[in-house]
């Protein structure tokens, strides 16, 4: 099988690897960066449970093989958080009770930064809609959409 | 109700944020397919595409010409060691690796061993086994019929598939009921297979380590003691003697039940690392969990009730077929084979009732875990709160007047019921008076009649539930024989601040905070001072477990306890700091102060302190005590949920437009937590109230077998959920609580179901199947002649 030499940048630090060219990023991500905040849930890119930001944008990291993001700028769950504490996202999800079990949670927590990115002021239905792609079995939804609009009134508080 | 405690105590009734938050928000949680050994290796394992036949040959050959392959394990490799089979937890068998026949679709047929899960898999797809298909029984109908053939020819003397027969209540003095009511009506419905879908699928580490003879095994489980008995009872005869055996159950991505029975992956896992003495990792993918286990329910049932002309029910008769696949592998309490079906009387007062189920043999997986469900309560309560509306349109009520005309009356507990229940405690009306105010029951009804004078269909269904959970007193309950308490140890260490152990296992829960709670309750310890810990059998005392909402109505009761005991002890050691005795002593939690003197105290944490440097005299030194709680009783929450569903006359699509879930568990520990509980549970009563189903063709193929075709609740279609609660504290629970996980996924999907039907109710339309998908909306539509 063909190998390939790669770099990925991930939560800010550069890593090299060699990778066979079928390896999953979430393989790469988890087993060869020990970084296992980055879940797999499904097979079939249905339930979101890998979701990391691939240059910003929300991507399944179980439907992309890790050769393809070479070059790329990666964010995993475990670089939320910063010297200052939790992102108010992170945050919000505590104060609303927006997880249970945690298993969903870190990919819903990067699809959450992605939005909150884009739209710093989304509405209910705007929210469900971009977590449609991320399920959850435990928390009926609710809470997360109350966890991404306590982080964006968070978050707008400084405007 | 106000709590007792101060915030900074943080005990019962404060809505604590939750303590293991933290690890999840940041990617530190740690789930089992994060764990990995020096050495490691991967298990996947060969399935069957077909549901039932013979194994000509299974050829390895080509498997293990593959760089990084070691092993291929079959069901002969297994025999050697008398491993090919197991016990279920109810006494049945089951193949661990099959011999010689495969009886169900994705069924475990070969286990590959490699040093990747690349290579495993590669593994996998290159083992080549020959079949010759037989024709599968599918129909649990047609399985009790003469001609069908036998499935498990492997129990002797067995001449049908039936599994068992299990009745209650009184038949003849049912039976005269019905031969002499004013009205009968009669409904047939389905409660198909569904499946758990947590969202982490199941797996093992398997951990041998050869020269020690100890076995440590970190696997997904939600009973980890009753999980090492059992391996220790099944491998006892290859050296697995029980002291030798650790099961660590880490951080679970979700459970609801399906992670309570033993699938065959985790056996061929822990034979993989006793053979070959090396730890082996197994990690089911998406697809073999959605095929091959946790599955619940499939209930056929026939029911009737006899009432007298007014609506007054006198009797109910049910008469179910549970199709359990190709094993009895659920985990119900032993005298239970048909769980807490019994509770189908529900909210309801009446003179008689009976009900029989006979479970039978197919060809699908084994099925009938207790999803999120107090063992058969979900198949039970949609039974009753089904027909009960056929019965309210029968009679020309109002389906929630015809409730309230039925229910159980609050001065009438302790309830017996016809089937043989004390119901602890309860007040109906007064949940049924919340839901319907906050829902404005009364102007929906208004529209409704507007809308259906312009030919709209708009519904609204009422469910008012009873639950029965909290298994069990040792009496009656017990799983292998193994009495269905729970245990908790609690350690105050000098500095004032304790660790507290369980026998349960917390699967998204939040046990680390409610837990923390219940002790700083009855210590006056802060919460955020008591750390909880469950799932490791080396240091956790021995419980059943956590599933059918067991968890506070047992464990919870017994940190209840245990802390008692050590509140006990303090006061005898704050009246020796004191000097005075103890009956002179008050107790405000964290305090005990002199009567009348009230600046004369000492806290909790001094008295801890005492324990270790201060003790008075002959008294054992330490803090700490344990206790092993058996209920008296089960605990009965109830509900009354309402929901308004509009339905599109072109597509059939149902849309639940609103949905107000009114519970009652008895004292809250958290209300952040109940209510998230509820969400959840109504989440997962959606799901199989208008989109879940595991359906199989005739030739046994499984047609939802990923989450193309599994459709679980997104967050567009899970409404706004509504939630409110009434208190009736359990009498007999220490802390007066009862326990919540499970309510709404009972009651959620007959309020759904009844919406559809009362929007349909004016064109005939007494029952819906479940899942109320569009197609099946639009069928009847079309009948009626109002598809658009």
């Amino acid at each position: 099988m063909a190998t390939h030499q790669i770099t990925v940048t991930v939560n800010g630090t550069a890593h090299s690897a060699t990778v066979d060219s079928r390896l999953l990023l979430v393989h790469l991500i988890r087993d060869d960066l020990a970084l296992t905040g980055t879940h797999i849930g499904c097979d079939t890119t249905h339930c979101g449970a890998c979701t990391v930001l691939v240059d910003g944008a929300p991507t399944k990291s179980c439907t992309m093989l890790a050769v393809q993001a070479n070059g790329a700028e990666i964010a995993t769950v475990e670089g939320l958080a910063g010297a200052d504490g939790m992102t108010p996202l992170q945050e919000g999800f505590q104060q609303e009770h927006g997880l249970q079990c945690g298993f969903c949670t870190p990919g819903m927590l990067m699809t959450g930064t992605a939005l909150l990115e884009s739209n710093p002021d989304p509405s209910e239905a705007e929210i469900r809609e971009a977590i449609s792609g991320n399920l959850c079995r435990c928390t009926g939804y609710v809470n997360i959409v109350k966890a991404v609009e306590y982080a964006a009134a968070r978050m707008g508080e400084g405007d | 109700m106000a709590p007792k405690t101060s915030a900074k105590i943080c005990g019962m009734g404060h809505s604590m944020k939750r303590k293991e938050d933290p690890r999840f928000l940041q990617g530190k949680g740690n789930y089992i397919d994060d764990f990995t050994l020096p050495g490691m290796l991967w298990l996947d394992i060969v399935r069957s595409p077909i549901a039932y036949g013979k194994i000509k040959n299974i050829d390895s050959s080509k498997a293990l010409e593959i760089p990084g392959v070691l092993a291929v394990l079959t069901g002969k490799d297994l025999e050697a060691y008398n491993l090919h089979w197991m016990p279920t937890l109810m006494s049945d068998t089951q193949m661990v690796l099959p011999t010689d026949t495969v009886m169900y679709q994705a069924q475990e047929v070969a286990g590959v061993i490699a040093t990747s899960r690349y290579a495993a898999a590669d593994g996998v797809a290159a083992v080549e086994v020959e079949y010759e298909p037989m024709k599968p029984v599918m129909d649990p109908f047609k399985a009790l019929e003469d001609d069908a053939p036998v499935l498990r020819v492997d129990k002797e003397g067995k001449t049908d598939n039936r599994i068992w027969h299990w009745e209650a209540g009184d038949k003849e003095a049912t039976d005269r009921i019905f031969d002499e009511a004013d009205v009968v009506v009669r409904e047939k419905m389905h409660v198909p297979r569904i499946h758990v879908a947590s969202i982490e699928t199941c797996g093992c580490l398997a951990d041998f380590n050869p020269v020690e003879g100890h076995l440590t095994v970190y696997m997904t489980t939600q009973a980890p003691h009753a999980i090492r008995t059992v391996l220790a009872l099944v491998a006892g005869h290859v050296g697995l003697s029980e002291e030798k055996i650790r099961v660590v159950s880490p951080d679970i991505g979700g459970g609801f039940g399906g992670k309570v029975p033993v699938y065959p992956g985790y056996v061929i896992a822990i034979a993989a690392s006793v053979v070959l003495g090396t730890p082996v990792k197994w990690i089911e993918d998406r697809m073999e969990n959605l095929q091959a286990d946790s599955f619940a329910r499939d209930y056929h049932m026939d029911a009737e009730i006899a009432a007298d002309a007014s609506g007054k029910i006198r009797a109910l008769r049910i008469k179910t077929l549970a199709d359990h696949g190709y094993s009895d592998a659920q985990a119900a309490p032993s005298k239970f084979p048909a769980g807490l079906f019994s509770i189908c009387t529900g909210s309801y007062d009446m003179e008689q009732a009976y009900a029989e189920v006979d479970a039978v043999y197919t060809n699908k997986p084994p099925g009938g875990v207790a999803y999120r469900c107090s063992f058969r309560v979900t198949e039970a309560v949609h039974c009753m709160e089904r027909i009960v509306d056929t019965l309210a349109h029968k009679v020309g009520k109002d389906p929630a007047t015809l409730r309230e005309e039925n229910f159980i009356p609050k001065d009438a507990f302790p309830y017996h019921s016809p089937l043989g229940w004390e119901y602890d405690s309860g007040d109906y009306q007064a949940a049924m008076d919340k839901a319907k105010e906050m829902i404005g029951y009364d102007d929906l009804r208004a529209e409704q009649a507007e809308k259906r004078a312009r030919g709209e269909l708009m519904g609204i269904g009422v469910c008012s539930f009873t639950e029965v959970l909290g298994a069990g007193p040792s009496k009656d309950f017990d799983i292998l024989g193994i009495k269905m308490f729970d245990s908790a140890e609690v350690r105050v260490h000098p500095t004032g601040k304790a660790i507290a152990r369980f026998g349960t296992k917390s699967q998204g829960q939040g046990h680390e905070t409610t837990y923390a709670q219940i002790i700083a309750e009855e210590l006056g310890l802060p919460a955020e001072h008591v750390q909880v810990e469950e799932g490791d059998t080396d240091t956790a005392p021995y419980g059943l477990g956590t599933y059918a909402s067991r968890s506070t109505p047992t464990a919870g009761a017994a940190g209840a306890m245990a802390a008692r005991q050590i509140r006990d002890k303090a006061a005898k050691i704050a009246a020796h700091l004191l000097e005075v005795s103890e009956e002179d002593l008050d107790w405000e939690p964290g305090t005990f102060s002199v009567k009348g003197a009230p600046d004369k105290s000492v806290s909790i944490q001094d008295c801890a302190f005492a324990a270790y440097t201060n003790l008075p005299p002959g008294m054992e030194p330490g803090m700490e005590a344990t206790n092993y709680y058996d209920p008296p009783n089960l605990t009965f929450p109830f509900g009354t949920y309402i929901c308004v569903v509009d339905i599109d006359r072109g597509t059939g699509e149902v849309t639940v437009r609103r949905f107000v879930a009114v519970d009652d568990c008895g004292n809250i520990i958290n209300p952040r937590i109940v209510q998230g509980q509820i969400h959840g549970g109504l989440t997962q009563g959606l799901g199989p109230a208008l989109y879940e189903e595991m359906a199989y063709d005739e030739d046994g193929n499984n047609l939802a077998g990923s989450f193309m075709d599994y459709l679980v609740p997104t967050a567009v279609e899970t409404p706004m959920w509504e939630t409110g609660h009434t208190v009736t504290p359990s009498p007999h629970h220490p802390l007066g609580a009862k326990g919540v996980g499970e309510s709404a996924t009972v009651g959620a999907p007959p309020a759904i179901a009844n919406a559809v039907v009362d929007a349909l109710a004016h064109l005939g339309v007494t029952h819906v199947e479940i899942p109320i998908r569009p197609d099946r909306v639009w069928e009847i539509l079309r009948e009626k002649g109002v598809a658009e």
